[in-house]
């Protein structure tokens, strides 16, 4: 990978907020990354950090209201999303980014046949006809790894098992050959000898079509094993981030330090509690512009509690979003 | 299928079987009887009456000798309407009844359908409160209520409709506006409120996130992935819904003076004409059934998660 090569996707800034009776959420509150051709990025933080509002506001299929992208820019090479009409976007969802979502049981519509699902698409995006396009669909379903596709591809969703319906995902997001793969917790709702194997199949296809893949996680060995480039989020926040083999090294945030801590590790023998972070994520409702971390962090300050600092940038294209590295006061 | 649907066809004859045994249990079990309206007819007639009508039997062979002619499709003589059999009366009011009840069905579930789809795609608009207010008012005021309402206005002051017959008269059509309308408002209300909660649900469903993350219009995410999920409920509730246009079918035709089988139920239960009063109990569950078996058929063909065995 170059890392000279202009980024396909840039994030800058994206706000997302939620209007809701309790108060404002940001759920989304000044996030930037950017994402190069065929690269692999891992988001990873705990449930309610803001990953899927993140990935949901880059196609823009924020459900509004009560949401709404209060900020930021989304430049997809060059051009911003956020400003395209809705039939531009739709030009570009399921075509040039496409996702896969979390739970394969209900991600599927179970009243449609696999092959209604997958050559709409195709047919929609490619401009081949439906015989050509469900011959592409039985292709894409093979490559997946779903034996027997000619016959299988005219079943319904619920005669196929959990991890095969998420194979008929997989092959159905890229059978447009997207160039952004946007996979939100694609092996959560998973069996885990299962999650292994979606992985696997993932990161194979995905290299060989060269598809820039957006990896949603909240498993770090996941992350570990798959993508190149790592961002922490917290509470709406990316407060850390850089190349995965560099970050999962030398931790430089609290957060991420606590994380990788807490991950249990079968080559360290001994035994011994597992270490864990103390208390609970924030409720980011109405949360002021502090830290959202500094309850929990051993190492806070004063300052942590009425400000947050401005990310700082390290080589090797880490930033780090913590007082402990700012030189501002 | 086919078997599924052979099996599930002839349980429907047990299902009938019962309905005329407790029918004709109740009907019987009711004091008076058919000829009992008839003041000082000498007791030797009365004797000859009911030897004629075989009711001098005991009651049991009553029974088996009805259940007997029902079986070969001959529901007896009528007791009140003295030169009609049964089989004629039905014959002449079922045609009446039957599209009395289906105009209004068919309003029913097409304007509901299409009042719900409205509502929930414009929710918390004026079209989504003022259709869910007709709604409401359709369930909770009973029959009884809106017809002789409707009538009060369209008919009396307003003048624009006649007040009651039926088609053969100087008013045409126009007759048949105010019961379809009258039958079908409460099953509109509330074929209305389900679609609508139907498809406020599937439209938060993942599939539907998936479709429009496929870069799918929303014309299409609409009919195509949204419609069928959520007009599921909608095909279930018809079988219910048609045995109520059923039992509205009495009332309205009472109320309107609509010569249908519905007004015959009640004439024949203030006359206790036995075999009339059968004869449309028989016939009313033995659309009401088939209707139920078609549901069942066409709800297996809509969903594909059911299969027949």
């Amino acid at each position: 990978m170059e890392m000279t090569e202009a980024p396909i996707l840039q994030v800058k800034d994206l706000r997302t907020y939620f209007s809701t009776d309790e108060g404002l959420v940001k759920a989304v509150d000044g996030v930037s990354f950017n994402l190069r051709k065929g690269e692999t990025l891992g988001i990873v933080g705990e449930s309610g950090s803001g990953k899927s509002v993140t990935n949901l506001s880059v196609i823009n299929m924020i459900p509004s209201p009560p949401g709404r992208i209060a900020g930021g820019e989304i430049l997809y090479h060059g051009k911003d999303l956020l400003k395209m009409s809705k039939s531009e976007i739709r030009q570009i969802r399921g075509n040039k980014i496409s996702m896969i979502f979390q739970d394969p049981m209900t991600s599927l519509n179970p009243f449609l046949r696999i092959s209604t699902q997958m050559i709409e698409t195709i047919v929609l995006h490619q401009k081949l006809d439906k015989k050509a396009a469900k011959e592409k669909a039985i292709e894409m379903l093979k490559l997946a790894g779903i034996p027997s596709p000619g016959k299988r591809i005219d079943n319904y969703p619920h005669q196929f098992s959990g991890g095969m319906r998420q194979r008929v995902m997989i092959a159905m997001a890229l059978s447009c050959n997207p160039e952004i793969l946007i996979a939100d917790e694609p092996t959560s709702a998973l069996d885990v000898t299962i999650q292994a194997q979606i992985l696997d199949l993932m990161k194979d296809l995905t290299e060989r079509l060269g598809t820039a893949v957006i990896l949603i996680t909240h498993s770090l060995g996941v992350v570990a094993g798959t993508c190149d480039t790592l961002c922490v989020m917290y509470a709406g926040r990316i407060v850390e981030r850089g190349p995965t083999d560099l970050v999962f090294e030398s931790p430089l945030h609290p957060y991420t330090q606590g994380l990788i801590k807490s991950v249990p590790r079968l080559d360290r023998k001994g035994g011994g509690r597992l270490s864990s972070i103390r208390g609970q994520p924030p409720n980011v409702i109405d949360l002021p512009d502090c830290c959202p971390f500094y309850p929990r962090c051993d190492k806070a300050m004063d300052i942590c509690k009425h400000k947050y600092p401005t990310p700082k940038v390290f080589e090797h294209g880490r930033v780090v979003g913590c007082w402990l590295y700012s030189e501002e006061k | 299928m086919i078997r599924f649907m052979i099996r599930r066809f002839l349980s429907l004859i047990p299902t009938v079987f019962l309905i005329i045994t407790f029918a004709f249990i109740i009907v019987r079990a009711a004091p008076g009887g058919p000829f009992s309206a008839e003041k000082g007819t000498p007791p030797e007639i009365l004797l000859n009456l009911q030897k004629k009508y075989h009711m001098d039997e005991p009651i049991f062979k009553q029974y088996l000798r009805y259940v007997g002619d029902v079986a070969m499709g001959d529901l007896g003589p009528s007791f009140r309407y003295k030169d009609y059999t049964v089989n004629q009366l039905v014959k002449q009011a079922l045609p009446v009844s039957m599209l009395i009840g289906t105009l209004a069905l068919l309003i029913a579930v097409f304007v509901g359908i299409a009042a719900g789809i409205a509502s929930a795609l414009r929710q918390n608009s004026w079209i989504d409160y003022v259709s869910m207010s007709i709604a409401v008012i359709g369930i909770s005021v009973p029959l009884f209520v809106i017809g002789p309402v409707l009538k009060l206005f369209l008919a009396l002051k307003w003048q624009l409709l006649p007040t009651s017959g039926w088609l053969g008269g100087r008013a045409g059509w126009l007759v048949v506006i105010m019961p379809v309308l009258t039958l079908s408002l409460p099953y509109l209300g509330y074929i209305g409120r389900l679609t609508r909660a139907s498809v406020l649900e599937v439209l938060r469903a993942d599939y539907i996130r998936t479709a429009r993350a496929k870069g799918l219009s929303e014309t299409v995410v609409m009919l195509k992935h949204v419609l069928k999920g959520a007009l599921l409920p909608v095909v279930s509730f018809i079988g219910p819904a048609f045995a109520g246009i059923i039992t509205g079918t009495v009332v309205v035709e009472t109320i309107f003076a609509i010569p249908g089988l519905g007004r015959f139920v009640v004439q024949a239960a203030f006359n206790r004409d036995y075999t009339l009063i059968l004869g449309d109990v028989i016939v009313f569950s033995v659309l009401l059934v088939l209707m139920n078996f078609l549901v069942d058929i066409v709800y297996g063909f809509l969903d594909p998660r059911i299969s027949y065995k």
